[in-house]
């Protein structure tokens, strides 16, 4: 019996992970509970050292100083200053009405309108329910089919996981051990390509089941000039106006300019052409531009605004991604004042919020921790390793064994738990098999997408259900009755989004280059500052760590506080640790 | 059956003075104990609603001083390792003296796939199986190693390696009072759980009546919309 249990300690303790996991207790303590028991009958049967628990409190330390995830109540914060500013209300209601006369131009305008907010934050839920009360009555009332309108709302408000800066690709870079600003420049392709499929999907539907996503009629469109015409062609033209003074500038640039920067601040001038225009315009009562034009600048101006504060500073190597959080925070905050939507209420509302996500986020990561320590301790990463690298195919048998994984267990637990439990087991295997770890990380973000879309219990799909209509009721403008959304129709119009998604995928096992190309070729002497891994000295300095770090003059220990003067060093003791455990068993 | 006997022996008498009809299994001698029991749950509850109410704030702050820190440094080239180290410290604070108050609104989440589906008594007893069987163990383990560092750190007046770093003990100290602040609150739901079982009291994990952030969002969004509406019309 001891036998056995000694020779199987590792998929046995897996097995009561997934037990103590299902029996419905907080994940958290589940994890912990986990990793105490078998911790301690480690040491009774004399399979691991007495002392084992002694490294918890070094963990926990390190978990505190963790740079990286204090990024993670930074951009939740920002996230629900911003929802409630009205900016997402604006964006949809304009560029709803933008698209709206042509077939299928609501849908595609809440996937634009679902990226933008997705690159300003990365909240599914503010997205789903701002959509969900706004654009999903007015496709209704014209009627669009009811799956094609729900599955179209809850993938756009998805793409707020995949399209940086989102929580996930955080996370994964913790879990990983890569640092944030590689992660998110590498999963800036793949979600406009995402994005790109999603419309891709509504055009097709548009040719071939025009009836599902008919046009608006014209009186739909509120926003027009006295003369009822709607305006667009001065919109073309500032639109041409600003495109061309930011390709003109971008050459102007020298060719040495890395090309993140150079899009980036090509994009911002660009923008600001179209901006200082509409100003002058409204300033001087010139009319020389259309009111379309003008409310399709000011209403993108916040939006832009925000995304150059939070990716434009990370990208050009100004701010570090938790930093980045921060002035995206205090820009929400701002802008939230200026438009008068911040009061002490939803102010203390969203402190309360975040700091309740943040504590049960980083509880998990507690719990995992505690269950790492002794999974590690009875050789469970090797098991792992051995169980995934036996497969045949090798890196991509692996690849696809790992996303069936990732992809069923999505239906069971969201994001959260998925990246602090299954990451740090199928991590390490892929390193060894040489896979380049921020590619993997982006490939695991756009699987775990899919959590968010699954029948029963997709967070997106939730949070659809709470605001579409559960009754027939009557249309406000044209006084027709409409039928209520039923929960199969949400669950049905999930389905091709969730294709869609898998489908991207395997795009980016075809086609690595859509991670790993992109922007940051030329830009890694630009970016150094927010790129630097932990650098291999540390495998051997680990090693002393532990006990070092008790009299707080071990130099991993302080290194995040060292960032003072050197603002991105991302190196942090956790890391440090974590190696070090790692590394312990092949010694 | 040694142990049957035993039980037989010792326990019921003291379940007999129990409240009548219900199978608690710890001995609770009178009703007057319960109503104690539960009093210290109140305090409990209401402890740590009071810390998440101003610890709250700490996320404010942690935000506004790293904007700063940022700014400062990009544009007058100059930086302060005590207002870096701080951003940690109070991001610490937040999740480790929160982690009572998160139970008490319940927001630790679950995997209730299964659970779910069976009756609320079982569902409660899970959570009271959840509470002593792996909540409390990790919370006092966790307590019992850190502490020993938390006193050596204060003893050698241990201060960050950092130059114009901060003291470290204040720091450490948080763990065992977030943990301490986290046994407690699940002492009380212990105690509400069991309440709830001998029919005390009302069902504990109804969530309270605050709304989510969501629930507001939509609402705002709702009554925005009904506004326009009604200026459309006129």
């Amino acid at each position: 019996m001891i036998e056995f249990l000694q020779a199987y300690m590792a998929p046995i303790m897996f097995g009561g992970l997934v037990v103590f996991l299902l029996m419905g207790y907080s994940v958290a303590f589940s994890l912990a509970a986990c990793g105490l028991l078998f911790g301690f009958i480690g040491i009774e049967l004399g399979m691991l050292p007495a002392s084992l628990m002694q490294a918890l409190p070094l963990r926990v330390f390190g978990i505190m100083q963790n740079d990286t995830l204090l990024a993670i109540p930074f951009f939740t914060f920002m996230g629900l200053i911003l929802e409630r500013s009205g900016m997402a209300e604006d964006l949809l209601d304009t560029i709803g009405q933008l698209f709206g006369p042509v077939r299928g131009g609501l849908a595609v305008a809440v996937i634009l309108v679902g990226a933008m907010l997705a690159a300003t934050t990365g909240v599914v839920a503010a997205s789903v329910i701002s959509m969900g009360l706004i654009s999903l009555p007015i496709m209704l009332r014209y009627g669009y089919d009811r799956r094609v309108a729900s599955g179209v709302i809850a993938a756009s408000g998805t793409l707020a996981q995949i399209i940086p800066p989102s929580l996930v690709l955080i996370i994964m870079a913790d879990q990983l051990g890569k640092s944030v600003g590689d992660l998110y420049k590498g999963a800036f392709i793949p979600g406009f390509v995402l994005t790109g499929l999603y419309v891709g999907f509504i055009a097709l539907v548009a040719i071939f089941r025009p009836a599902y996503v008919p046009a608006l009629p014209a009186e739909a469109r509120t926003i027009r000039e006295p003369d009822g015409s709607p305006g667009l062609r001065s919109l073309g033209l500032l639109f041409l106006v600003s495109v061309g003074s930011a390709v003109a500038f971008a050459k102007s640039r020298p060719d040495s300019t890395a090309t993140d920067e150079l899009i980036v601040v090509s994009m911002c001038v660009g923008v600001g052409v179209a901006f200082v225009l509409s100003v002058v315009n409204k300033v001087f009562k010139l009319g020389l531009l259309s009111k379309m034009a003008e409310r399709v600048t000011f209403v993108l101006i916040p939006p832009l605004g925000l995304i150059f504060l939070v990716l434009g500073t990370i990208f050009l190597g100004v701010a570090t991604p938790t930093e980045g959080g921060a002035m995206g925070a205090t820009g929400a905050l701002a802008m939230a004042l200026a438009r008068k939507r911040l009061d002490m209420k939803l102010l203390r509302q969203a402190m309360d919020s975040t700091m309740k996500l943040s504590c049960f986020v980083l509880f998990i990561l507690l719990g995992s921790t505690v269950f790492s320590l002794a999974f590690q301790g009875v050789d469970g990463p090797k098991w792992v390793e051995h169980l995934l690298t036996s497969l045949p195919g090798g890196q991509l048998g692996f690849l696809i064994v790992v996303n069936i994984l990732i992809f069923v267990l999505a239906f069971f637990l969201d994001f959260f738990e998925l990246s602090f439990i299954v990451v740090p087991l199928i991590g390490p295997v892929a390193e060894k098999l040489g896979i380049d770890l921020v590619w993997f990380g982006v490939l695991l973000a756009v699987n775990m997408q899919t959590s968010f879309m699954h029948p029963p219990f997709g967070f997106a799909l939730f949070y659809l259900r709470s605001v579409a209509p559960v009754d027939d009721y009557k249309d406000r403008v044209t006084g027709n009755t409409v039928a209520r959304v039923t929960t199969g129709q949400i669950y049905w119009g999930s389905v091709p989004f969730v294709l869609i998604q898998i489908f991207m995928v395997g795009l980016i096992i075809a086609f690595p280059n859509l991670v790993s190309g992109g922007l940051g070729k030329k830009a890694d002497l630009d970016t150094t500052n927010i790129q630097i891994d932990v650098q291999p000295s540390d495998y051997k300095q680990s090693s002393d760590a532990d006990n070092a770090k008790l009299f707080g003059n071990d130099p991993a220990a302080s290194a995040p506080a060292g960032a003072a003067s050197e603002p991105a060093k991302e190196e942090d003791p956790m890391e440090a640790v974590k190696r070090s455990l790692q590394t312990e068993p092949k010694k | 059956m040694p142990f049957r006997a035993l039980s037989v022996q010792y326990a019921p008498s003291a379940f007999r003075a129990a409240s009548p009809g219900t199978g608690l299994w710890f001995a609770i001698h009178s009703g007057d104990d319960v109503s104690t029991l539960l009093q210290l749950s109140k305090l409990i509850d209401r402890l740590n609603e009071l810390v998440g109410r101003w610890i709250a704030w700490l996320v404010l702050a942690a935000v506004l001083i790293s904007a700063v820190n940022a700014s400062v440094r990009k544009a007058f080239n100059m930086s302060s390792n005590a207002f870096l180290e701080i951003q940690w410290y109070l991001f610490a604070a937040v999740f480790l003296l929160a982690a009572g108050y998160t139970m008490l609104r319940q927001e630790h989440v679950k995997i209730d796939v299964i659970l779910h589906r069976f009756s609320k008594r079982t569902q409660i007893k899970v959570e009271i199986f959840g509470i002593v069987v792996f909540l409390l163990p990790f919370v006092i383990t966790t307590v019992d190693l850190v502490w020993p560092l938390v006193v050596k750190a204060y003893l050698t007046g241990e201060m960050s390696s950092n130059a114009g770093g901060l003291i470290r003990w204040p720091v450490f100290a948080l763990v065992p009072v977030g943990f301490t602040l986290l046994g407690l609150q699940g002492i009380s739901e212990l105690i509400k759980r069991i309440a709830f079982l001998q029919g005390l009291i009302d069902d504990p994990t109804t969530k309270a009546v605050t709304k989510t952030a969501e629930e507001e969002l939509a609402e705002v969004i709702r009554l925005r919309a009904e506004a326009e509406a009604a200026g459309a019309t006129k």
